[in-house]
C-alpha cells in the first residue's frame, strides 16, 4: 500500500515536471513581439512589426514599437507571427467522447469530463493551437453539448472553457449514428437508428419535442396554465437551438444528410452552425452558401470508409469560391499539431489565396464558433493569442517556437528543451526507486493506466470501436 | 448507375463547353492529346528546367531528356534529339519520382466497413507464398490519387498473422500487375513479435488478460521460437528438395507451397521486411537477423535510433513509418517522431521515410518527410529520404531515385520545392510515359465545380 502510494507521488510530481513552465509564467503577462513577419489573417501580411500585448488583449501594432517599462520582449527576427490556430472539431481533453446508449443524448456535455492533465493539450500547443472546440462523439442522432476552450496548459480547468463562447451540440449523420461500424453486441437488439431515413426521423422527433416543450413553458409563463410543465434536460438545450441560443455542430459526410438537415432546420427556423467534416459539401455548395451555414472540413482526408469515397481535396476551394465560411479542422489529437500545412494544402487545390488558406485555421473557426470578436486575427483589441513560427506556417520545414495565449506562454521550444533535461534527471531518480524496480529484483507489477491511451483515440481512424462504447469518430 | 449519371450530366450541360475547354487545357498542358490513363510514351526533353539530380549538385537551369523509357541526358547543354517533343521548364525543377517504401497500396480501397475491398492481412499465422503481387488492384482510385502528387513507385505489402507473405515493388502505372511491377516477389513480410502490448501482436489486447513484464517476455520468446521453427521446417524442406535433385533415387518431397516460398528468405537472397517499433524489439530483430543469417530490413522502426549500433553491425536498413504517428507516453518529447529520422541520419543508420500507409494518404510522403527537415534532417537528406534512400533500400539504386543518365525515367517536374504542401506537381513520367494528371479528385472535382443552384 505504501509503495503504491509513493509510486503515485512520483507520476504526480512527473506530471508536475511536465507542467512547470506554464505553471512559472505569470498570468497574462505583458509582451512585445518585436520586428517579425506578422500574418495578421485580415490585413494581410506585415514585415518588420512589432505586437503589444498588454492585459492579454493586442494593443498596439506597427513598427519601432517603444517598450513600456516591465514589458517582456521576445526578439522574433527573421520569423513569423500568426494568430493562434483554432481547431473547430477536437475530442481532445475528454475522458470519455461518445454517451452512445441513446439516440438523443443533449442532456450530456463535454464539460463534465474535460481532463487538464491531457498531455495532448500540451502536444497541440506545440502545433500552435490555442484554441478547440471540444466536441461529443458522433455515435448517435443528437449528442452531447460542446465546449470552446482554450489551451491554458497547466491553470486549473474552470479557465480552459472561454466564458463568452456561445454555447453548442453535436448533431450526427451518416454511418457512425446508423452504427454501420460497430460490432453489434450478440443478443442486444440493434440502436434506433439504423438507416439514414431513421436519423433524420430522429432528428426531427427530438425537435418537434423541444418545440411542444417550448411551447408548454411559453403557455404556463404567459399564465394561460397554472401547472409548470416537469422539467426535461434532454430538451432544454434542444429548446435553446429552437430558439438559436445554441449552435449546431452536424457531422455527417455526404451532400444529401447535409441538405435533409439544413431542410429540417429551415421547419424550425434556425440555422445549422457549422457542418462538421462535410467531405461532399462541395457538391452542394450553393444551398450552404445560402443556408447561411458554416464548414468545417478535412482538407484531404478520404476513402477511409464509404462515406468519405468522395471527398476531394478540392471542397475548401469550391465552398470557398461560393462564399461559405470554411475551416480545417483535425478531429485528431495528432492531425492537431499540423493544421498549418492542411491549410497550406487549400492553395494548392485550387488556388485559395494565403490569407484565405490561413483564415481557414484561425478567423474562419472562431466566426463557426462565435469567438470571433475575441481572438482568431492580429487585430487590436482581440485577445493576445498568436503564435510565432520559426519559418513561414505553410513551410514543412517550419516550426512553432514559441505559442502564447493572452499575452501569457504556453509553449516555448527553448523552455522545453530545459524541461527534457530536468525529465530526464527526474526519470533517473524516479527509476533507481525500489518501487520502481523490475519484477524479480524487488518491483511490483507494471501499472497499466486504466484511461485510454493516446494512440487508441486516434486509431479510431480506421473504426476500432473505443471503449466506452463509441465507435470512431469521423 | 449509369441513369444517375445521365441526370446528373443533364444537369451539368450549360456548362458543358465551358468544362470541355477546361478539360482541354489541362491536357494541352500536360501533353497536347488525349491519352488512355497508362500515359504515353516517347521521347521527351525537358529545357530550361532547375534539375535536383539528388544523386549529385543540383543543375540550375539544364535539359533532362528521356526515351525509351529511360533518363538519356542529363546536364546544362545536353543535346536535344531530333522528334524529342519539348517541355519547357521555366520556373520550374525536375525531381526524381518519390518512392514510399512502406504501403499498403491497392490492396485496401476502403479500410473500414467495406470489407470486400480488403485484402491486406490473410488469416492464419503462416503464409509465406501469400502475395502482395496477386493482390493488387492495378484500377485502385489510390493509385492515381498517389501519382499526382509525385510518388512513383511504392512497396506494397500484406501485413496479417506472424508470417504474413511477401511485398511488391511497383510503379503506380499499368493495367495490370504484370505491367506495375518492378520486383514483383520483393521481400518477406514477418510480424516481428512483440515484447510489450499496445496494438498488433503484443500485450494482453484491450480486453485479453493484463500481463506483467515476465510473462510479455515468455510469450515474445515463445514466438520467437515458433519463428525459428518455421525457418529450421524451410531450411530442412529446401535440403531434401536440393537433395532430391542431385539424387533420383530418394523417395519424392511432396510440394509444401509455404515452405518453398521461404526458400530465398531463410538463404539470404532476398529481404525479410521485420515490423518492429520499440527499441527492444529491433534490438531483437537485429539479433534474429544475426543468428539466422538472413538479409533484414525494419518497417517501423519508431525508435531504431537508439539502437543504431545493433542495426549497423547486423546491416539492417531501416524503412521509417508515419513520422505523424502520436507519441505513445506521456513524458516522451512532442517531436519525438518528428526528430527521429534526424537521429537516424546522425546515428549513421541507413534509413528512408515511408508513410506506413493503407494507400489513400500515401500522397503526403514529401510532406512527411518535410516535416523530419524541420526537425534535425537537413532538407537534402529529407529529399533523398525518400527518393534515393529507398531506392537503395529496395535494392534499385542504379534503377531509380535520382536524376541520372541510364536511370529509369521515373520523372516529376513541379512549380516548387515537392516537399511543400504549395507545390503543384506539372508533369509525372513513369517507365519514360508522361502520364495524364487526372485521378478521382480531379474528376469529381471537375463535374461540380462550376455547379449552380437549381
Amino acid at each position: 500500500m505504501k509503495k503504491a502510494t509513493a509510486y503515485y507521488l512520483m507520476l504526480l510530481l512527473l506530471v508536475a515536471g511536465l507542467r512547470l513552465p506554464a505553471a512559472a509564467q505569470s498570468k497574462g503577462q505583458d509582451v512585445l513581439i518585436r520586428n517579425a513577419t506578422v500574418m495578421t489573417a485580415v490585413k494581410g501580411t506585415m514585415e518588420g512589426t512589432d505586437i503589444l500585448i498588454q492585459n492579454g488583449k493586442i494593443t498596439k501594432i506597427g513598427k519601432g514599437i517603444a517598450a513600456p517599462a516591465g514589458v517582456k520582449t521576445i526578439d522574433a527576427t527573421g520569423k513569423y507571427v500568426t494568430p493562434g490556430i483554432i481547431d473547430c472539431h477536437s475530442h481532445t481533453m475528454l475522458d470519455a467522447i461518445n454517451e452512445g446508449s441513446l439516440s438523443v443524448t443533449s442532456m450530456t456535455g463535454t464539460r463534465d469530463v474535460l481532463n487538464n492533465t491531457d498531455i495532448t493539450i500540451y502536444r497541440a500547443l506545440a502545433g500552435g493551437v490555442t484554441a478547440a472546440n471540444i466536441l461529443h462523439g458522433s455515435a448517435n442522432s443528437i449528442g452531447g453539448k460542446n465546449t470552446t476552450v482554450k489551451f491554458k496548459w497547466g491553470h486549473p480547468i474552470e479557465d480552459y472553457p472561454i466564458a463568452d463562447a456561445p454555447p453548442g451540440v453535436k448533431f450526427a449523420l451518416g454511418e457512425n449514428p446508423k452504427r454501420s461500424n460497430s460490432q453489434p453486441q450478440p443478443g442486444v437488439q440493434p440502436r434506433y437508428p439504423q438507416t439514414r431515413m431513421g436519423v433524420i426521423e430522429t432528428d426531427r422527433d427530438a425537435l418537434i419535442r423541444a418545440r411542444d416543450y417550448k411551447q408548454q413553458w411559453d403557455d404556463y409563463r404567459a399564465g394561460k396554465t397554472k401547472v409548470p410543465p416537469r422539467k426535461d434536460l434532454e430538451l432544454d438545450p434542444l429548446v435553446e437551438v429552437i430558439e438559436g441560443k445554441r449552435l449546431v455542430h452536424a457531422h455527417g459526410y455526404r451532400s444529401d444528410e447535409h441538405l435533409n438537415l439544413m431542410l429540417l432546420a429551415d421547419e424550425f427556423n434556425f440555422k445549422v452552425a457549422t457542418l462538421q467534416h462535410g467531405l461532399e459539401a462541395y457538391k452542394i455548395a450553393p444551398e450552404i452558401a445560402k443556408h447561411g451555414t458554416g464548414v468545417s472540413i478535412f482538407t484531404d482526408s478520404w476513402s477511409y470508409k464509404l462515406e468519405a469515397y468522395d471527398a476531394i481535396p478540392y471542397d475548401a476551394y469550391i465552398l470557398w469560391k461560393n462564399g461559405v465560411v470554411v475551416s480545417i479542422n483535425s478531429d485528431s489529437d495528432e492531425r492537431m499539431r499540423r493544421l498549418n500545412l492542411d491549410a497550406a494544402k487549400v492553395e494548392k487545390y485550387g488556388g485559395v489565396p494565403e490569407q484565405d488558406a490561413l483564415q481557414m485555421i484561425t478567423l474562419n473557426p472562431a466566426k463557426q464558433l462565435g469567438i470571433d470578436k475575441r481572438t482568431g486575427s492580429i487585430e487590436v483589441g482581440k485577445d493576445g493569442d498568436v503564435v510565432i513560427w520559426s519559418g513561414h506556417p505553410f513551410s514543412p520545414y517550419s516550426r512553432v517556437e514559441t505559442t502564447i495565449i493572452e499575452g501569457e506562454t504556453f509553449f516555448d521550444r527553448q523552455l522545453d528543451a530545459q524541461h527534457r533535461i530536468d525529465m530526464a534527471k527526474e526519470r533517473e531518480a524516479l527509476e533507481k526507486l525500489d518501487v520502481n524496480r523490475a519484477p524479480g529484483s524487488g518491483g511490483g507489477p507494471p501499472r497499466i493506466p486504466a484511461e485510454k491511451r493516446q494512440s487508441e483515440r486516434d486509431r479510431s481512424e480506421f473504426g476500432e470501436d473505443d471503449e466506452d462504447g463509441g465507435g470512431n469518430n469521423r | 448507375m449509369s441513369s444517375k449519371l445521365k441526370v446528373q450530366s443533364s444537369k451539368l450541360v450549360g456548362s458543358l463547353a465551358a468544362f470541355a475547354a477546361f478539360a482541354l487545357s489541362i491536357f494541352a498542358q500536360n501533353d497536347g492529346s488525349q491519352q488512355n490513363k497508362t500515359g504515353r510514351a516517347g521521347t521527351f526533353a525537358i529545357v530550361n528546367a532547375r534539375i535536383v539530380t539528388v544523386s549529385g549538385a543540383t543543375i540550375e537551369n539544364g535539359t533532362v531528356v528521356i526515351s525509351g523509357g529511360k533518363i538519356t541526358a542529363v546536364g546544362p547543354n545536353s543535346s536535344i534529339p531530333s522528334g524529342a517533343e519539348r517541355i519547357d521548364g521555366r520556373g520550374l525543377t525536375v525531381f526524381p519520382g518519390m518512392i514510399d517504401a512502406g504501403t499498403n497500396l491497392g490492396l485496401a480501397e476502403i479500410p473500414l466497413g467495406v470489407d470486400g475491398s480488403v485484402d491486406v492481412a490473410e488469416t492464419g499465422n503462416m503464409n509465406a507464398n501469400a502475395k502482395a503481387f496477386k493482390g493488387i488492384n492495378p484500377h485502385s482510385s489510390h493509385v492515381n490519387v498517389t501519382r499526382v502528387n509525385g510518388i512513383t513507385t511504392v512497396l506494397s505489402y500484406p501485413n496479417g498473422g506472424l508470417i504474413a507473405g511477401q511485398g511488391a515493388v511497383i510503379n503506380l502505372n499499368g493495367s495490370t500487375q504484370a505491367e506495375m511491377a518492378i520486383i514483383p516477389e520483393f521481400g518477406l513480410v514477418i510480424n516481428y513479435p512483440r515484447l510489450a502490448g499496445f496494438g498488433r501482436g503484443g500485450g494482453g489486447g484491450r480486453f485479453g488478460p493484463q500481463l506483467d513484464f515476465n510473462q510479455l517476455v515468455q510469450r515474445r520468446d515463445a514466438q520467437i521460437e515458433e519463428l525459428k521453427k518455421i525457418f529450421h521446417d524451410a531450411d530442412m524442406y529446401a535440403k531434401s528438395k536440393e537433395a532430391y535433385a542431385k539424387d533420383k533415387t530418394l523417395p519424392y518431397p511432396a510440394t509444401d507451397i509455404r515452405l518453398e516460398a521461404m526458400t530465398p528468405y531463410i538463404r539470404g537472397e532476398k529481404p525479410i521486411l521485420f515490423r518492429a517499433e520499440r527499441a527492444n524489439d529491433i534490438k531483437s530483430v537485429a539479433k534474429f537477423v544475426t543468428d539466422m543469417k538472413v538479409k533484414g530490413i525494419i518497417i517501423g522502426g519508431q525508435e531504431a535510433w537508439k539502437v543504431a549500433d545493433d542495426l549497423k553491425k547486423a546491416d539492417i536498413p531501416v524503412v521509417f513509418t508515419n513520422i505523424y504517428q502520436s507519441v505513445v507516453r506521456d513524458d516522451d518529447p512532442y517531436d519525438y517522431f518528428y526528430s527521429a529520422p534526424g537521429k537516424m541520419q546522425e546515428a549513421g543508420i541507413k534509413f528512408c521515410i515511408s508513410t506506413g500507409d493503407p494507400g489513400q494518404e500515401v500522397r503526403d510522403l514529401p510532406y512527411q518527410a518535410g516535416i523530419a527537415g524541420a526537425f534535425g534532417l537537413s532538407k537534402e537528406d529529407a529529399l533523398k529520404s525518400v527518393t534515393l534512400y529507398p531506392a537503395q533500400i529496395l535494392g534499385l539504386g542504379d534503377k531509380l531515385g535520382s536524376i541520372d543518365v541510364g536511370k529509369v525515367a521515373n520523372i516529376v517536374v513541379a512549380d516548387g520545392d515537392m516537399l511543400d504542401p504549395r507545390t503543384n506537381v506539372k508533369y509525372v513520367f513513369i517507365n519514360g510515359k508522361m502520364l495524364p494528371l487526372t485521378s478521382r479528385h480531379t474528376e469529381l472535382f471537375d463535374s461540380f465545380k462550376d455547379r449552380k443552384a437549381p
